[in-house]
């Protein structure tokens, strides 16, 4: 029997029937062809796992159970056909038009065919998506990090996965072995979030900085994620953000205009350090360790004021460039 | 995933599609292979062959009625799809783990990047999530906007109604704005970045662009005057084109990110945690100005001049607070 036939009549056979089936029973109506000895035996469990494992990827719910009162030891198998279909979904043309606009998103091929699986399902159900909308752009969903599918498999399958990861201004990248917890997407790049084994705490990795290949390892199901977990608000509030200041600049007429866009008073024609322009005074808000990077891109065309921590850092790195 | 799996996937996925394709057919009756193939994003080849593993499977036993009876003469005939004694195939299968995140994660990061938008994902992602299709184990916590809902929609507007549009557009490598009156083609993105493909008539060009750089746009009741060129693929070489130097940077650990957000054309370690990065410069204010926000982690490797007038302009900076450098 081809695969994909089995497969289709295992399914069949344990949602038509309303009791548990026992894998004997399984085994002899789909699996005939596996002999009666140790090996075949062996050949039988491995096939039958990975055909169960392969109905649960795509969404089957099989319950296990046992099968009566007289044969307590013998497992059996259903799909209860209520909790395994997908319920009833309508949409209204708004919402079937932002789902046409989801359809084009990723641009990774796992998750690419997944949509077009989800979006067949609802198309099965009578749910017509609509292709045609304009005026939203879809977002293009990458995930060109190499390690992206094995976290995202371990965090599925709940295994331990083990990694180098380098931190900026080390170095050196060290060993980490992480339980991952999910995959966060921010500002176009992924994170891992999970409880660090070695740190016993939890912890947030950036994919793109992971150095080599990662590693899942040991058996599914592992650890369980604590209840309550909220992967979204880890990510938030373990990755690293900068508090905002109000920075005070002197920015030469008609220069710094990324940074005039932003501001919240701007006042015009002020003394400033040279008179070779006409200066004025930008004020604006922004987290302190990038507005460092964003004045100094402008060279000598503006100039902080305040805070004084932000001006000698500007001031030190200048230094160190002109002093090596 | 991975190439080597490719035979177990292909039994799976035709296992996915046919349990697609039976609830779609059993709500319907019969339908042409056509508009099945259409509907269900399936080549129509493919969905032949899946009809032709769906007649051997059916309910244990063996006998005749109690498999999946599919109409061949139909099939080959007239190309019409009739399935029956398939009522235990009558819904589709729940959402696997995969497929919600795809889904979920896509429409929050629509919502993200388009607030006009938001209100629909919202409504959209809530019914998913009464379906039992939520994702706990993905998530999107902020994506790059593309552009103020406004902004997207006055230039998809003009679009559609082939209108021109005036631009007060911002050029940070020449820290200037600069109003530009162009035929707009379309938004796309390339990379992370959403662009607005133009015919601009200020440079006479194609030109591309960032929608974040866009100070003002208004639309104008003149028809576009550039007929006859469509939409371009800004991904290729046309995009890189352009005349551009081989630069070769050395950088310190906190500057490692560097290849992570610009096209580097090679990178090698080189001694004390230096990387070394060879990428292809455009133009001296860019490179300037990402080495002015690298500072002091980063210097260059050759051409040796550009390093010469970046720790120039650097001094140059330096003297605005009285200060020489030297101590």
């Amino acid at each position: 029997m081809e695969k994909s036939e089995r497969l289709l009549n295992l399914h069949i056979m344990l949602l038509a029937q309303r009791r548990f089936v026992s894998k004997g029973d399984i085994r002899r109506m789909l699996y005939a062809d596996y002999p009666d000895t140790p090996a075949g035996d062996e050949a039988f469990e491995k096939t039958f796992e990975r055909d169960k494992d392969d109905l649960r990827e795509l969404g089957v719910v099989i319950e296990v159970g046992t099968m009566d009162k007289f044969f307590e030891d013998e497992v059996g198998y259903r799909i209860p056909p209520d909790e395994s279909a997908l319920p009833e979904i309508r949409f209204e043309a708004d919402e079937a038009a932002v789902l046409g606009v989801a359809a084009r998103a990723w641009e990774q091929a796992a998750f690419a065919k997944a949509t077009t699986e989800a979006l067949r399902k609802l198309a099965a159900s009578g749910v017509e998506v609509d292709r045609s909308r304009l005026d939203v752009v879809a977002p293009r969903l990458r995930a060109e990090e190499p390690s992206f599918d094995v976290f995202w498999d371990a965090t599925r399958k709940r295994r331990l996965v083990t990694f180098d990861y380098r931190r900026p201004g080390e170095p050196q990248p060290t060993r980490r072995r992480l339980h991952p917890y999910g995959v966060v997407r921010s500002s176009g790049r992924w994170y891992v979030v999970g409880h660090d084994l070695d740190r016993g705490e939890e912890r947030v990795f950036r994919l793109s900085r992971v150095v080599g290949d990662a590693r899942a390892s040991g058996r599914a199901g592992a650890f369980e994620v604590p209840a309550g977990t909220d992967v979204r608000r880890i990510a938030d509030t373990l990755a690293p953000t900068a508090p905002d200041v109000e920075a005070v600049l002197l920015v030469r007429q008609h220069a710094g205009v990324g940074l005039r866009r932003r501001a919240t008073l701007v006042e015009d024609d002020v003394p400033g350090p040279d008179d070779r322009t006409r200066w004025d005074r930008v004020t604006l808000t922004a987290p302190e360790s990038s507005l460092a990077d964003e004045v100094l891109t402008y060279g000598a065309s503006v100039m902080v004021e305040a805070p004084e921590s932000l001006r000698d850092e500007v001031v030190d790195r200048l230094r160190r460039v002109v002093s090596r | 995933m991975s190439a080597a799996r490719t035979p177990a996937t292909t039994a799976r996925d035709q296992v996915a599609r046919l349990l697609a394709l039976v609830p779609y057919l059993h709500s319907r009756g019969e339908v042409s292979v056509t508009e099945a193939a259409a509907a269900l994003d399936v080549d129509p080849d493919q969905l032949v062959k899946d009809l032709r593993v769906l007649f051997l499977c059916g309910l244990p036993g063996g006998y005749p009625d109690d498999l999946i009876d599919v109409d061949l003469d139909a099939l080959e005939g007239e190309g019409i799809i009739r399935v029956s004694n398939a009522d235990y195939l009558a819904h589709p299968v729940r959402f696997a783990p995969s497929e919600a995140a795809a889904l979920v994660v896509a429409l929050r990061a629509i919502g993200e990047r388009t607030p006009s938008a938001r209100d629909v994902v919202e409504r959209t992602l809530a019914k998913f999530e009464a379906a039992g299709a939520g994702s706990a184990e993905m998530h999107v916590t902020s994506e790059p906007q593309t552009a103020p809902g406004d902004l997207l929609a006055l230039l998809q507007g003009a679009i559609d109604r082939g209108h021109q549009v005036e631009l007060t557009y911002h050029v940070p490598t020449r820290d200037e704005q600069a109003a530009r009156t162009v035929d707009p083609r379309a938004v796309t993105h390339v990379g992370e970045v959403a662009y607005l493909d133009a015919w601009c008539h200020t440079a006479q060009g194609d030109r591309a662009f960032r929608l974040d750089r866009i100070v003002e746009a208004r639309e104008l009741e003149t028809p576009v005057a550039s007929p006859g060129s469509g939409p371009r693929d800004l991904t290729g070489e046309w995009f890189s084109g352009a005349e551009t130097t081989r630069v070769t940077l050395a950088l310190e650990p906190p500057a490692h990110w560097v290849p992570e957000y610009y096209t580097v054309v090679a990178q090698r370690p080189g001694p004390d945690g230096i990387l070394e990065v060879d990428l292809d410069v455009a133009g001296e204010p860019w490179l300037r100005q990402l080495l002015l926000r690298l500072a002091p982690h980063a210097r260059v490797v050759r051409p040796r001049e550009f390093n010469e007038s970046f720790t120039a302009g650097a001094r140059e900076a330096l003297s605005l607070y009285g200060d020489t450098g030297v101590r």
